[in-house]
């Protein structure tokens, strides 16, 4: 496909070039320079990126799935990005976001694609900024974001959506206590998924607990039963509530900007690594001494 | 843009009705450690899910399991759905409990390999390998 027929289906909504697309962005094709440079600014800048992430197990596919339903009755067209770890040994990976999406897999207007990490330790993919942009760009919005499953530190979803959903279940031991300094102080909306389980109201409150020491105003929880689509309704209400309030106070323009910057960071990072990883190597520096003089100089010498 | 980093992805799932999903599970597993992207879809899918997700997810090949002996009628039913959206360069693979004299009709169907219990796993990975580099080159 040319980017010119590649653009054309975009325009068209032709889920063959938007799965194209992603494709050559995400293997660093030379084309994908063209097609990222002539994606509608203006629809990236009004959709509405949706994070959820959350530790293994807790539910964020059901729930997306959930999400889907409910945002289909207003027949709005979405666009979902799944990812998943790449194995660090074979850089092969289970993509099995979408088993539980299926249900979506012939509507027209949900498009989905599951993408691998490929190495990268944050909770997305390098090139999921990217993808967004390509959906939104087709008119996708919300385009919900789907994070792997996480512990501590894996913060890059907070930095690329607009809004972002902690979803936790009860039964999954310790995670509350791992992610005290961590996600919970920074997700805009707590989710409790599988609320009909014992311990859900328990972990709810300790949420609660946990949040209102950093500010003034407790974070309300949201409780769902994403299997059987109970409070899916309710949750969607908050996110338009939030969303609307990040509009008017100039919090999502503030956030925008900062994605965009840390994501200009992170190429450049991105593309110098290869260059000073052969520097280094070239080197072949003597194993005693500390490595950040070591960078230090290499750097003032570059 | 940095290095080309281009991966092989397949799709792996179980067309019709059959829930024994072992040997595709299996299969998606190996195709991982041998540095495939694997898109699992699960059970219980209609060739029109199989074409569509297959589609969007851009992959270079489709991986179909069935154990039920439905293959006859879904395997095909699978190359005429992609074929129908516009896809119709996607490989599909097959494998399953599949007589010798029902492989020759499906690969006249377009189905591009057949795999039945025993075959080697590398030669699995192998038929994968090549049908992602055929497609990926044409």
């Amino acid at each position: 496909m040319t980017i010119d027929r590649l653009l054309e289906g975009l325009k068209a909504w032709d889920p063959r070039a938007i799965g194209r697309a992603i494709s050559l962005v995400e293997n660093g094709d030379e084309s994908a320079q063209e097609l990222l440079s002539a994606l509608d600014e203006d629809l990236i800048a009004r959709a509405t990126i949706l994070g959820i992430t959350g530790p293994p197990g807790a539910g964020k596919s059901t729930l997306t799935n959930g999400i889907i339903s409910q945002l289909r009755g207003s027949h709005k067209r979405i666009g979902i990005i799944a990812i998943d770890p790449s194995s660090p040994i074979s850089g092969g990976a289970i993509l099995g976001d979408r088993i539980r999406m299926m249900q979506h897999a012939t509507d027209k207007d949900v498009v989905m694609r599951s993408m691998a990490t490929r190495g990268r330790l944050g909770g997305l993919c390098a090139t999921a900024g990217a993808a967004v942009r390509i959906m939104a760009s087709c008119g996708c919005s919300p385009i919900i974001i789907e994070t792997v499953g996480v512990g501590q530190s894996e913060m890059d979803i907070i930095r690329l959506a607009d809004i972002t959903l902690l979803v936790l279940a009860p039964g999954l031991g310790d995670d509350i206590q791992a992610m005290k300094a961590g996600l919970l102080e920074v997700a805009d909306i707590l989710v409790v998924n599988k609320a009909d389980c014992k311990g859900a109201d328990i972990l709810a409150m300790d949420l609660e607990a946990v949040t209102r020491k950093g500010s003034g105003t407790p974070t309300q929880v949201s409780m769902t039963v994403a299997t059987e689509s109970k409070g899916i309704a309710e949750l969607l209400e908050r996110i338009d509530k939030v969303d609307k309030e990040h509009r008017d106070s100039g919090e999502r323009q503030k956030r925008r900007r900062g994605a965009h910057d840390q994501e200009v960071l992170d190429w450049c990072l991105e593309m110098l690594r290869p260059k000073l990883l052969a520097e280094i190597t070239r080197r072949n520096l003597p194993l005693p001494g500390d490595p950040r003089l070591k960078a230090k100089k290499i750097l003032e010498e570059q | 843009m940095t290095d080309k980093t281009k991966k092989n992805r397949v799709l792996v799932g179980k067309p019709g009705l059959d829930g024994h999903d072992r040997g595709a599970k299996f299969i998606a597993h190996a195709l991982r450690d041998a540095g495939f992207e694997v898109v699992y879809t699960g059970i219980r899918r209609s060739p029109e899910e199989i074409a569509a997700a297959a589609i969007q997810e851009d992959v270079d090949a489709v991986g179909l399991s069935s154990l039920s002996g439905a293959h006859m009628r879904l395997f095909p039913a699978v190359v005429e759905a992609l074929a129908k959206a516009g896809a119709p360069e996607i490989p599909v693979l097959g494998g399953g409990v599949i007589p010798d004299e029902d492989i020759v009709a499906l690969k006249a169907a377009g189905i591009v390999e057949i795999f039945t219990p025993g075959t080697p796993v590398d030669k699995i990975i192998n038929a994968f390998k090549d049908a992602c580099e055929k497609k990926s080159g044409g």
